[in-house]
């Protein structure tokens, strides 16, 4: 996905100044995607270009500082949140997955110790699964609240990720080795 | 987080465990290591077959190794009689299993406090651990109720308790999480960390990636060898309890678990602009990284 339908959802919510989209991004999602300001403003110029987006007159209560600009959705933005909401994601294309692609192109290959390298692929992902697992105990013992932060549904997906990067691992080792009773 | 004791609570020491001899001879365990000491949780993996069983089996000391040494709280079950294995057991070992073993006609209470009771221990002071090892693992409120009354995450926190009633500080446990749902089985798994963090020790049997994730090793078996093994090493889970633990002289303890430096577990690095507040800033980029 590009930025255009972050910052788009954002501002179905309401009017808003560029910093202000980043920082609400940033803290929707934990930080997990950086946006650069210089970025943001770009995206905006664009949305505003295509009609998207428009720059509003800020209301007689609203004092904002010079030189900045309040954003809100035109009738076709809201439209192609709506649009974007509805419609679901397609899956990045799986077959380029380095890791699918190593193990396929081992398989067969002489010298190639297939069990080893996927022996060595279950060290590392099982890593991962304790380094992410520790992070979300480590913020859920910190403040309970957490569990129901939208971050917490990024930090989630990973977890679910790699869990089942780990349950593929353990079925190719498993078509490898016929005689490993399967689960 | 290993805590700083002499020996560690389980130590397996090159185990081989064949059963019958010669042509039919059925190698189960060809030579496992592993250590878990106080403040660590140590999660076994492997497919069926694999010797996951066996290996819990001798570091309960239900069995002896064939070859190699077991060490429960640095005594060796090699040897030992089965009244000596039994209370080398009572004294420092908690099973939990798939299977709860709680019994029926007694309440959460009583439960945890049979064991104590068999112990030897006089019936009020048994009551009194009980009610203690109930509270930590947050059940104070049901010691009353029956084992039927209780839900199954509640009964498996019941047979947690019961494990660790009474100063017992080595937990093993055979698929804990198995027939509970995710959340519960996380609930299960935290519990089991969360008394590691003060000081237990415990090996986890699980086919659960998602749950042996919770602990600071696991480890592999395939055909009854290591196959490989995960350590995730320094300061993994404890930071956020700080305040279970003796705080060291200089106060390192006492950070505060969100800020941006505490993030920096392994693999995990802390947020990279110095953007304490976002809580999983960084993340991405440390997870692309080789490792």
């Amino acid at each position: 996905m590009s930025i255009r339908h972050g910052l788009m959802a954002l501002l179905a919510e309401g009017d808003g100044y560029g910093n202000q989209l980043r920082t609400s991004f940033e803290e929707r999602t934990g930080g997990t995607w950086p946006l650069n300001i210089g970025q943001v403003y770009q995206t905006l110029d664009r949305l505003v270009r295509d009609g998207l987006v428009t720059t509003v007159e800020p209301g007689d209560g609203d004092l904002p500082p010079q030189a900045r600009t309040l954003y809100g959705l035109t009738p076709t933005g809201r439209a192609e949140v709506v649009r974007w909401f509805a419609e679901p994601v397609s899956r990045a294309p799986a077959p380029r997955d380095e890791l699918s692609i190593k193990l396929a192109l081992a398989m067969g290959l002489p010298g190639v110790d297939v069990t080893a390298v996927l022996d060595a692929q279950r060290a590392a992902t099982m890593r991962t699964l304790q380094a992410l697992t520790s992070l979300r105990h480590r913020h859920l013992a910190a403040d309970p609240a957490s569990a129901r932060k939208p971050w917490m549904l990024v930090l989630e997906r990973l977890v679910f990720d790699t869990e089942a990067e780990l349950r593929w691992l353990d079925h190719c080792q498993a078509t490898l080795d016929p005689t490993e009773a399967p689960r | 987080m290993r805590f700083a004791t002499a020996a560690p609570a389980l130590a397996v020491h090159a185990a081989w465990r064949i059963h019958g001899a010669g042509r039919l001879a059925v190698t189960a365990l060809a030579g496992v290591s592993l250590e878990v000491w106080p403040g660590e949780l140590v999660a076994v993996m492997g497919p069926s077959g694999s010797g996951k069983s066996t290996l819990l089996n001798l570091a309960g000391g239900l069995d002896q190794p064939t070859r190699g040494d077991v060490r429960i709280m640095g005594t060796s079950t090699v040897g030992r009689r089965p009244a000596a294995l039994a209370q080398l057991r009572r004294r420092h070992l908690g099973l939990v299993f798939q299977e709860l073993n709680l019994v029926g006609s007694l309440t959460a209470l009583e439960n945890v406090a049979l064991p104590r009771e068999l112990d030897g221990v006089p019936v009020r002071t048994a009551r009194r651990e009980a009610g203690e090892a109930l509270e930590a693992v947050g059940l104070g409120h049901r010691a009353d109720r029956f084992p039927a009354r209780l839900s199954g995450g509640e009964q498996q926190r019941v047979a947690i308790a019961r494990a660790l009633v009474g100063g017992r500080r080595l937990v093993l446990a055979d698929e804990p999480t198995g027939a509970l749902d995710t959340s519960t089985g996380d609930e299960v798994l935290r519990l089991i960390r969360e008394r590691c963090d003060t000081g237990a020790a415990a090996l986890v049997v699980t086919h659960n990636p998602r749950h042996a994730a919770w602990a600071d090793r696991v480890v592999f078996l395939r055909d009854g060898r290591e196959a490989t093994r995960s350590d995730y090493g320094a300061e993994p889970f404890g930071a956020a309890r700080p305040a279970d633990r003796a705080a060291p002289a200089d106060g390192r303890g006492l950070s505060a678990p969100t800020a941006g430096g505490t993030l920096g577990a392994p693999g995990v690095e802390g947020p990279a602009r110095g953007s304490g507040e976002l809580p999983l800033a960084g993340l991405a980029a440390a997870l692309e990284a080789p490792r």
